[in-house]
């Protein structure tokens, strides 16, 4: 099991919140450092793969749980 | 190179201003360099509340009566309903945790996002630099515009 080294809550925002504050929040991040994300918008389930397509990031993981999603993305440079 | 994208804000509602925003924090987020210009009704959301500027001439002071400047004053483009309708609509955002026009232009500037505006509708309505909100980056016509948008992928029209 992958071990994030830091943590981001976007649960109830919508878009582009949790988009933006993923590109904020990853700016902390050292090169290979993953961060884990919790929404519930589902519309990240298709903007946060297409973040890390755009941005070279890798998405790790996306899991769904009861309208819950976490997501897993390793800063590029690693 | 960074890719780019240009956003023309021609209109001064709120909820085209929100999906302008929305899209620009979005492109900006994603490493896109993007421009925002300004132009016509889309200049009232870069004013300030009050005008500081003296108005010069009759027109421009009926004019600038009825249209307002701010974030605080843009109208909705459908069931704005005297305000009624608008007022509405921020309550639901913020029970949504939505964020309001002025958070996400904020958003925006912390992103690096340039907002640029005409000069053109500025002389119109008898604007100075000083009527603007200090985040304004640049005042300028078509041309800036145009060099902008033909070195940039994306190019919108609200």
């Amino acid at each position: 099991m992958i071990k994030a080294n830091a943590e981001l809550d976007c649960l109830g925002l919508y878009c582009p919140m949790p988009i933006a504050k993923t590109a904020e929040k990853m700016r902390e991040l050292k090169p290979g450092e993953v961060l884990e994300i919790l929404a519930d918008d589902e519309g990240i389930k298709n903007d946060m793969p297409a973040w890390c397509q755009a941005t070279g990031n890798e998405l790790i993981s996306i899991e769904e749980e009861s309208g819950k999603y976490r997501i897993l993305i390793r800063k590029k440079g690693g | 190179m960074k890719e780019k994208m240009t956003l023309i804000l021609f209109s001064g509602n709120l909820d085209k201003a929100l999906a302008g925003f929305n899209l620009a924090t979005a492109a900006a987020s994603m490493e896109i360099e993007v421009v925002i210009f300004f132009t016509f009704w889309g200049l009232n959301i870069l004013r300030k509340e009050k005008k500081v500027s003296p108005t010069k001439g009759f027109k421009r002071k009926m004019f600038g009566m009825i249209n307002k400047g701010g974030t605080d004053n843009l109208p909705l483009s459908r069931f704005h309903m005297s305000g009624i309708g608008t007022k509405m609509m921020k309550q639901l955002m913020k029970e949504m945790k939505s964020p309001t026009l002025l958070e996400l232009m904020k958003l925006a500037k912390s992103l690096g996002v340039k907002f640029v505006a005409c000069t053109t509708t500025m002389g119109m309505m008898g604007l100075t630099k000083d009527d603007l909100i200090p985040e304004v980056d640049a005042l300028a016509g078509a041309a800036t515009y145009l060099t902008d948008a033909r070195q940039s992928k994306i190019n919108l029209f609200l």
